[in-house]
């Protein structure tokens, strides 16, 4: 008799996109199942062993005040932490945690394991269930189910598609070429015909991670310690700050040179890169050792920090230095670098290349535009990183969710959330690499600080489903403190005292000519909320929380409210709604290129369509005189 | 939803008669208060000594709809014209917003002025098409009228996107890119060190971003300075004089020009480049393209120069003719007749002083058959006979609308404009933020406003600009 099972969803792959889809998936109480090729690599970091970073971090803060998990487990198996770029503006001070990757990996099998709703299936799923549906002009297709290695089948609703690296995978180390997925793993090698067949566009991407070492052989006397931050804050908004204040691991800062340098160029021809052996597109912000030395020759030395892999392993991660050079190469580049002259390496650096798609076939909702019921999330979408991925598959679990369950679906705009910008990238522009995040790709960045994410994001959760009713209540009332603190400081007059003078001049401040607010006090830049106490008499008792709203509001209030006002001419065009079925060919005043570009986008907006390559403001004027036309036609 | 105000000269340029400026939007009577003064309040402003804090007694805010008002506009200090202001408002106008027309006197200057000074009060110069597409959108026009409203603006904004590259002179552009290529760097240098902060230290770079912002906002200024006197822009009537080589095409000019810029001597084809010059006559500015004379040739470089005259004479808007009057007319001739076919032109017999050996009769019978009553006149550039009646036959055609000037032409020098002013502003927004001790990420938001606003001129935009000079001049560590 046939295997046959029947779910509401089924996820495939179980790394940090597939992870936080399964949660998602089964908190808003739906039947999931989590396909893995193999449970030991559920949540697996097969590459560097931070959770967070600039721009990450603030992915990491919203996943969590949306109801993720990502931020929950790394407080509770970090190694190491620090807030990055302290002495910039709030808006890019990043989190950065070192894991523990073994614990980060056993910590969310362990949330996978116990979540109600959720199976763990250990499979390769090589094919994807379609049924055509009649009389649908734009869909299609709608996924019925998937069937497994063993001629299984799972029946379900929707599937979100999780692979990472795993599809059609090839890892390598100069001339050694292995088909297996990350960390010799088994590659997943049925699915991608499968998906051609659903007419699913799929390219190739590469990645690359440098070598593991053993502690033991480092001597770690000629490198430059790198501490954690003494006062560590948490990721998470639920994680309480006192319990993350733990012995924190060093990592070691040490440099490459031009003997290094000497070594790379003298075996570029066996590089798989320059030899030409790598046909995908590699990421230029994580260049390997190879590209930094051909690409910015006129360095003579580059970073490289050496990190813990674990607090239970000896494997140091080399961080700067990935690689795909053949492994004696490897052995004697690394072993010029100061500490590493004798050092052992555990696990060589190597290359993966890898199946992923065109994410211009997605809707913003993560949804394929031509197939109903199919998401996907993560490496498979083209992005690069654990923060993009499992910021992905919350998002892409929340839509399949309530998709099932004939709800709205939930797309979140590049004014609200950092992965919004993420995922309007991804869709509407056209990535030639891997994509990462990057503080710069967000153009209302003051606004999208990690500091209030759960202020701008909490009550989103809230509606979805995944944050409870308490969490929400306790934000409005944070937000309630925030605006009255703000409101007190703007009425608080202080006048031109004798005591208030004092104050001013001992710090350095220039004395009041006239009665002043306490927040114009505030605004000069030698002060902080703190710092202004002695002459604020009154001031509630307010946690710090409240507090850090409160001084940045005021202080950079000139410039968020700049940014405020460009959201609103931003929102304009994001609520004019481009009709479904809109026949860009026949519109003859758009050029061509705009008609091409806009049919193979099919843009839900006008905002979306405004950010296409290739489509000009004309090409927008035009479109909005069409779309009234046809308004007026009905 | 509050719209912004835009505004376009809604006349064809000519000297006489009169110029209208449009403005739509909200804020259109708000904006014409400022610089409107009723006569009465003109008269009362007129012996004032200190007109900072004139008080006026009439607002067009409070004028009726279809009302039309006399007075004066005043930039600050100085009467810039006398004007009637039409008042319509919204919803029943032409763009069912709030609308103002000011008419004015149709001089170029004029309209140039009043258009400047609107857009320094707050008025934005509207896209190519955008009046009619607000009137369509906001259903001021039939719905048979969409296709027509769509191949308008598709076209309108085709000419202006040309006429914005074409008309930019070499040398604008390369100074432009400059500016963009230092300020994108510069954010690209930012965005690295916020990206990768242990790799990239940004100790001290306030002082540094404060030296470069100088010298752009220097350069920048100096664009500006230059679009007032219209140095930018290739302005006025696209003008290019063609003949055969050695019939006083340089001398000519230089009479026009009353300075020796083009080479003269009497050793035919002479000038191999291309010459190019704006003079006024009166209030009609020509901008006057000399080109190598049209003849067979087997020189390489003057082959080339004869290829471009082609090129020219194809996209002018008026071509000067001048004909050697000493010799006889030839297949050179011929050739040059058949490029004025489709063409407005003046044909010039030169050297009268000499022995004529072309009578006017000969090229009258040769020009009427491919278009009759045109100019033809005598001159001499040697002893400068003819120039006034040249100079009259340019000024009838102008003014007859035969030789029109496309408002296009001033509208791109606005925008062009325009676009430097926000430039500049946000530039000196960045120093503020350094004087006031805000951290380096703050300096890039405004960078990237200047970097766009610059991006207009050239037709460039912005897309993937940064990312792609950040990994491309920063090496990426951790």
């Amino acid at each position: 008799m046939e295997f046959r099972e029947k779910a509401d969803i089924c996820i495939i792959g179980a790394g940090h996109a597939g992870c936080e889809a399964a949660l998602a998936c089964a908190r808003l109480g739906l039947q999931t199942v989590v396909f893995t090729v193999n449970i030991e690599s559920i949540a697996m970091m097969p590459c560097n062993p931070h959770i967070g970073g600039s721009s990450k971090g603030h992915l990491v803060r919203e996943i969590d005040a949306l109801g993720g998990e990502m931020g929950k487990i790394i407080d509770k198996t970090f190694l190491q932490s620090k807030m990055l770029n302290k002495s910039k503006g709030p808006a890019v001070h990043s989190l950065r945690c070192q894991a523990d990757k073994a614990e980060y990996s056993r910590f969310m099998r362990m949330v996978l394991e116990s979540q109600e709703n959720l199976t763990i299936k250990q499979t390769e799923v090589c094919e994807l269930l379609l049924e055509d549906i009649p009389d649908c002009e734009n869909r299609s297709k709608k996924i019925t189910g998937v069937k497994i290695l063993t001629g299984g089948i799972y029946e379900c609703k929707a599937v979100i598609l999780c692979t990472g690296t795993y599809l059609n995978a090839r890892c390598l180390c100069g001339e050694a070429i292995t088909y297996t997925g990350p960390n010799g793993l088994q590659s997943s090698i049925h699915l991608s015909e499968a998906l051609e067949k659903a007419d699913i566009r799929l390219r190739r991407f590469k990645t690359g991670t440098p070598a593991r070492m053993d502690r033991r052989s480092i001597d770690f006397s000629k490198m430059e310690e790198q501490f954690g931050d003494e006062r560590v804050i948490p990721f998470s908004f639920e994680t309480d700050p006192e319990d993350v204040q733990i012995k924190q691991e060093s990592c070691y800062l040490t440099y490459t040179n031009e003997e290094t340098h000497n070594i790379i160029r003298a075996n570029l021809d066996r590089s798989p890169l320059y030899a030409g052996v790598i046909e995908g597109t590699g990421p230029r912000y994580c260049p390997s050792i190879e590209d930094k030395v051909v690409k910015f020759s006129d360095k003579n030395r580059h970073q490289v920090f050496v990190e813990p892999e674990g607090r239970y392993t000896n494997e140091m991660y080399v961080d700067g230095m990935s690689s795909s050079l053949p492994e004696d190469v490897q052995l004697a580049m690394y072993r010029t670098v100061p500490g590493l002259e004798n050092c052992k390496i555990v696990r060589n650096a190597y290359a993966i290349e890898y199946d992923c798609i065109d994410p211009g076939q997605l809707a913003l909702t993560l949804e394929f535009k031509h197939i109903k019921g199919l998401f996907s999330a993560g490496q498979f979408n083209g992005s690069s990183g654990y923060e993009e991925a499992a910021a992905q598959g919350l998002m892409a679990g929340i839509n399949a969710a309530r998709e099932i369950q004939g709800k709205e679906q939930i797309v979140l705009d590049r004014s609200q959330a950092y992965i919004g910008v993420l995922i309007d990238d991804l869709v509407t522009k056209e990535n030639t690499e891997p994509y990462r995040m990057m503080t710069s790709r967000a153009e209302y960045r003051l606004l999208l600080r990690q500091d209030n994410a759960d202020l701008r994001l909490r009550k989103i959760g809230y509606e979805a489903g995944l944050i409870s009713k308490e969490q929400y209540e306790y934000v409005c009332e944070k937000e309630k403190q925030i605006a009255e603190e703000i409101e007190r400081l703007k009425k608080t007059v202080v006048g031109a005292s004798k005591e208030v003078q004092e104050f001013l001049v001992s710090k350095g401040s220039a004395p009041l000519r006239t009665g002043t607010s306490l927040a114009e006090v505030l605004c000069r830049p030698e002060f902080t909320y703190k710092s202004i106490k002695e002459i604020d008499k009154n001031r509630p008792l307010l946690s710090d929380a409240v507090i850090e709203q409160v001084n940045i509001s005021i202080k950079y209030e000139g410039y968020i409210e700049r940014q405020i006002r460009q959201v609103e001419q931003f929102k304009k065009l994001e609520k004019r709604m481009i009709p479904e079925g809109i026949c860009y060919e026949d519109i003859a005043g758009l050029r061509i290129e705009a008609r091409q570009k806009l049919a193979k986008h099919k843009p839900v907006s006008i905002g979306q369509a405004s950010r296409i390559q290739g489509v000009s403001p004309a090409d927008i004027s035009v479109l909005l005189v069409y779309i009234e036309q046809m308004k007026r036609q009905v | 939803m509050k719209t912004d105000t835009i505004a376009a000269i809604a006349t064809a340029f000519s000297e006489s008669g009169i110029g209208i400026i449009r403005i739509s939007g909200d804020d259109a009577f708000q904006i014409t208060d400022r610089i409107f003064l009723s006569k009465k309040d003109f008269d009362r402003w007129n012996k004032e000594e200190i007109k900072k804090d004139f008080q006026k007694d009439f607002f067009i805010e409070s004028a009726k709809t279809y009302t039309l008002h006399y007075g004066f506009i005043v930039d600050e200090e100085s009467v810039i014209d006398e004007v009637l202001i039409s008042v319509m408002r919204a919803p029943k106008s032409y763009t069912a917003e709030n609308v103002i027309e000011i008419n004015c006197h149709g001089g170029i200057l004029i309209l140039q002025k009043i258009m400047e000074l609107v857009i320094k009060n707050g008025v934005r110069v509207a896209e190519p098409g955008e009046f009619t597409k607000r009137a369509f959108l906001n259903g001021r026009m039939d719905l048979s009228e969409a296709e027509a409203v769509m191949d308008l603006i598709h076209s309108k904004n085709e000419f202006a996107l040309q006429a914005s590259i074409g008309q930019l002179k070499g040398s604008v552009s390369s100074v432009i890119k400059e500016i963009r290529s230092k300020i994108i760097y510069e954010i690209a240098f930012i965005e690295s060190a916020l990206d990768d902060p242990e790799n990239y230290d940004t100790d001290g770079y306030d002082r540094k971003l404060s030296c470069v912002l100088e010298d752009i906002c220097k350069k920048i200024r100096n664009l500006i300075d230059h679009a007032d006197n219209g140095k930018i822009l290739k302005e006025g009537i696209q003008t290019v004089i063609l003949g055969k080589p050695n019939a006083g095409k340089s001398s000519f000019l230089n009479e026009l020009l009353g300075e020796e810029k083009a080479i003269v001597t009497e050793i035919a084809g002479t000038t191999r480049d291309i010459l190019e010059e704006n003079i006024r006559i009166g209030e009609i500015s020509l901008h006057i393209i000399d080109t190598a004379g049209i003849r067979k040739t087997e020189d390489r470089v003057e082959k080339i120069g004869v290829e471009k005259a082609r090129e020219y004479a194809k996209k002018a808007d008026l071509i000067i003719y001048i004909v050697d009057s000493s010799v006889d007319l030839d297949e050179s001739d011929e050739e040059i007749l058949n490029i004025l076919r489709d063409k407005h032109f003046i044909v010039l017999l030169n050297k009268s002083d000499l022995d004529m050996s072309v009578s006017e009769k000969e090229i009258t019978d040769k020009i009427d058959v491919i278009r009759k009553g045109c100019d033809i006149i005598k001159i001499s550039a040697l002893k400068h006979q003819g120039i006034d009646e040249f100079e009259k036959a340019v000024k009838r055609m102008f003014l007859k609308g035969e030789v029109s000037f496309n408002n296009e032409v001033i509208i791109t020098s606005m925008r062009h404009k325009e676009a430097l002013l926000e430039a500049e502003k946000s530039i000196l927004m960045v120093g503020e933020s350094i004087e006031a001790g805000m951290p380096e990420d703050f300096y890039s938001i405004d960078l990237m406003n200047a970097y766009a606003a610059l991006g207009r001129i050239i037709g460039e935009e912005v897309g993937e600009d940064l990312i792609n000079e950040i990994f491309e001049k920063f090496c990426m560590g951790k």
